[in-house]
């Protein structure tokens, strides 16, 4: 019965989406304020039904009803309930679920923050945003139903996919796909701008809390994504150019990009045309994941159910929906001038360079992606463009980024008077080099080429960006949450750059075959294999080995490396085993029976490894905290003109 | 063309190359398997019906045959039985099944009480060899070719549609359905 009711649930919120999506398009198209005034209950309407639909979904997987298909495919009476639970977003239709659920979360949120907004332009907004969610539940429904009965029902499910069973990975597609719908409210603030033929300073100051909001999010989820990778696929890596991390990775650099550029639209009124460009180009690029991931156009190591049908239907709605928003834009940007210049050295010609830049990045990662697809269609057999591909080319772009970002944040608006802050430019240069040369030269000994150039950037960016709030607070200013998010968020790029110049220059990997009592050393560590026994879980069994590691005699920790097959879909995952010891990431993992007792062991030593997931997380803080700026929440509405160049003002 | 209008062709040309993509990408239904154009896992598993003799894929090479990966605990492979059965009345090509971790007299009883579609059936107690075809959940059929090659794989009970449309115009001199 439930599930039959989640489905009618789906079937009246695709009707009250494209209720929502058509009163707020038509409504203020054609000024009838009845139908402005009935997007808000379309909206309503729309989300609980929604959550009805999921929490029906839910019932029936902690219920283990195994005459629905989803569920039978994704759970088992065995699986612990969190994962029964979290087999919600363990394959295709009930992913697709999760976003709507989420765009249906997001679009209330813009509801409730939009009344003080023109109704208008709010139920515009919330029109896009129902074009967004119709298109989604046609999909679901028509294509990749979660709620399909078996008949004659499974006796047991068929598991969750034993990589999923994982804590990190349970909790990672909620938070990544929370930022991907999130952009969507960029890209419904800008569709309603280009719809009314007018953007001004107040449009950006409204679209910013939620892009940053949003940014923050992605930046967690792809975080997590690539933790998740380093300890359970065990292959001792963080980041792989995998299609489906690229498919996270693109919207995050176009995001970071649109972020910065709202800040000069907000701040001085430029920028506008590419403003709206970058707010559709995310979430084109999110949606433009989503596509690749589930339509088998590019096989990844994530993929795990493709279907080419729904790739068409994908397809169809990424014209109707990105081709519509670019019309738009062809048609209505010529009507935005920006009237204000600027001077070559000012904060806005940073800026320009930091999207140049991080669009070249994304370009470049673009093609990368695209490299197999086009090469394929054009019939020139099939190639796959590696880490030797895309380390090079992406370091091209953030080398002179991370170096400008330092100069920049020195920089004033609209004057290119750099020499103000001569002085303390330097002074953080040279503080930076010390730092930098006593990390490299003093605690790792010896490095590649550009290891102290990265080290001294990282400092440099983590010391320049604490420059301004400082220095505010020296003088007793308040420190507005906008300009703490960005130090926040600058100084946690500062700590990925020193993370990933350290991991890339002094990792030790050893792949060693030990039989029990036998010893290995890996840089100032000892290894002690001491044999493996069988193990036991809730819904697996398989091998647990102990290693003992210690470090100049002194004990460190046993690690308990493990390989399990989970008894369903019999299915082999590698849990490795993870320590830190003196900002040392130590990585073990069990490889193959080698016979006689022997085994083949990974031993890794990444200095810093964690810090790299650290500093997304201080990234993605600083984000929260500048979306929560007062500024935002309290700005009325007023026909604010763009203000004048405020003296130091946050970015 | 005004040059706001730029992004609007760029998305066009990317549209046209995702839509050659979609139609270049496998077939439908498929959980795309790497083993596709490779060699077949080599196995030699004991026999259910002689237990004399080994099941080995080296014996098996020189012609093609269809494997077939069933246990008598699963409820598709009861499902796909009678469409067994009539794929070896064909005689299109012999099969050959996988039981994969099952109880051998349960195995007996089974082929006895439903009829034996089979020629050969090698028995994966350990689920070793299962795991080798990267065997996602029973039943999971591979289409192997006289070279040993693995030329298609089909995921969940085989039906008729899969076999007169995917299995039997991949076999040599084939020229259609008859079943």
């Amino acid at each position: 019965m439930l599930p039959e009711l989640g489905q009618f649930a789906l079937i009246l919120a695709l009707l009250l989406a494209g209720m929502q999506a058509f009163f707020g398009i038509a409504g203020p198209l054609l000024g009838r304020d009845r139908w402005i005034a009935a997007v808000t209950p379309a909206v309503a309407g729309q989300s609980v039904m929604v959550a009805l639909a999921v929490g029906c979904l839910i019932a029936s997987f902690v219920s283990n009803d195994f005459s629905v298909s989803y569920v039978a495919g994704n759970s088992n009476s065995a699986l612990p309930l969190f994962y029964r639970v979290a087999a919600l977003w363990g394959a295709h239709e009930g992913s697709l679920l999760l976003w709507i659920l989420l765009l249906a979360a997001w679009t209330v949120a813009v509801a409730i923050g939009s009344a003080r907004l023109p109704p208008r332009f709010a139920a515009r907004v919330l029109g896009v945003l129902g074009v967004v969610s119709f298109g989604f539940l046609l999909f679901t429904l028509a294509t990749s139903n979660p709620f399909a009965r078996l008949d004659p029902p499974m006796p047991d499910g068929r598991d969750l996919n034993p990589i999923l069973q994982d804590p990190a990975l349970a909790i990672h597609p909620p938070i990544l796909y929370t930022g991907y719908v999130g952009f969507a409210v960029a890209f419904a603030f800008a569709c309603a701008a280009m719809l009314e033929g007018r953007l001004d300073a107040t449009w950006a100051r409204w679209t910013r809390p939620w892009t940053t909001a949003a940014w923050a999010f992605l930046t967690c989820g792809i975080a997590l994504g690539s933790f998740w990778a380093y300890y359970e696929l065990g292959w001792g890596g963080f980041w792989f150019w995998d299609p489906v991390e690229n498919a996270s990775f693109m919207p995050w650099l176009v995001g970071t990009a649109l972020v910065h550029s709202l800040a000069v639209t907000e701040k001085r009124g430029l920028f506008k045309s590419w403003t709206l460009l970058l707010a559709i180009l995310t979430f084109s690029l999110s949606m433009l994941g989503t596509f690749l991931v589930r339509s088998g156009v590019l096989v990844s190591v994530h993929s795990f159910a493709a279907d080419p049908a729904r790739g068409i239907f994908i397809l169809a709605f990424l014209v109707i929906m990105i081709g519509g928003a670019l019309t738009l834009y062809a048609w209505r940007a010529p009507l935005l001038k920006s009237s204000a210049g600027f001077e070559l050295g000012a904060r806005e010609s940073f800026l320009l360079f930091n999207n140049v830049l991080l669009i070249t990045a994304a370009t470049t990662v673009f093609a990368g992606t695209m490299a197999p697809l086009i090469s394929d269609a054009l019939k020139l057999g099939t190639v796959s463009v590696g880490p030797p591909y895309f380390n090079p080319t992406f370091l091209l772009s953030m080398l002179p980024l991370a170096a400008l970002l330092s100069v920049g944040i020195h920089s004033n608006w609209k004057r290119g008077r750099l020499k103000d802050s001569q002085r303390m430019l330097l002074i953080t240069l040279l503080a930076a080099a010390v730092l930098a040369c006593a990390l490299v030269y003093g605690i790792y000994q010896h490095g590649l080429v550009l290891t102290p150039v990265g080290a001294l950037l990282g400092i440099w960016i983590i010391l320049s960006s604490f420059v301004e709030p400082l220095s505010r607070w020296r003088r007793g200013l308040r420190v507005p949450r906008g300009m703490l998010g960005m130090t926040i968020a600058h100084s946690g790029l500062g700590v990925l750059v020193i993370a990933l110049t350290t991991v890339q220059s002094f990792t030790l990997e050893h792949d060693v075959a030990l039989a029990p009592g036998a010893t290995t050393t890996v840089g100032s560590y000892l290894f002690r294999f001491d044999g493996v026994q069988a193990i036991e879980g809730p819904n697996y069994d398989g091998i647990g080995a102990t290693v003992t590691v210690t470090r100049g005699g002194a004990p460190v920790a046993v690690f308990k490396p493990q390989k399990r097959q989970y008894w369903v879909q019999h299915q082999l995952t590698s849990e490795t085993a993870i320590r830190m010891d003196h900002g040392n990431n130590i990585f073990v993992a069990l490889g193959e029976d080698l016979g006689a007792g022997r085994w083949s062991l990974r031993v890794q030593i990444r200095p810093l490894v964690s810090f790299i997931w650290l500093a997304a997380l201080i990234m993605a803080i600083g984000g929260a905290v500048a979306a929560s700026d007062r500024r935002y929440r309290n700005s009325k509405v007023t026909e604010a003109a763009v203000p004048g160049a405020a003296a130091g003002s946050a970015a | 063309m005004n040059r706001f209008a730029v992004p609007m062709a760029v998305f066009a040309a990317l549209v046209v190359v995702l839509a050659i993509g979609i139609r270049h990408s496998p077939q439908k239904g498929i959980i795309i398997s790497p083993l596709i154009g490779k060699p077949a896992p080599l196995f030699s598993l004991p026999s259910l019906n002689d237990p004399a003799h080994a099941v080995a894929s080296g014996d098996l090479k020189g012609r093609w045959y269809l494997l077939n990966v069933w246990g008598t605990w699963c409820v598709g492979c009861r499902a796909e039985h009678q469409m067994l059965l009539e794929a070896r009345d064909a005689h299109a090509l012999p099969l050959i099944g996988l039981d994969w971790k099952d109880d051998d007299a349960r195995a007996r009883q089974w082929l006895a009480q439903f009829g034996n579609p089979y020629e050969a059936i090698a028995l994966d107690h350990s689920g070793r060899t299962a795991v080798d075809f990267g065997v996602y959940g029973a039943p999971e059929t591979f289409l192997i070719n006289a070279q040993g090659i693995v030329v298609y794989k089909y995921v969940g009970p085989l039906t008729r549609d899969v076999w007169t449309q995917e299995i039997l115009p991949r076999l040599p001199g084939h020229a259609g359905g008859s079943s």
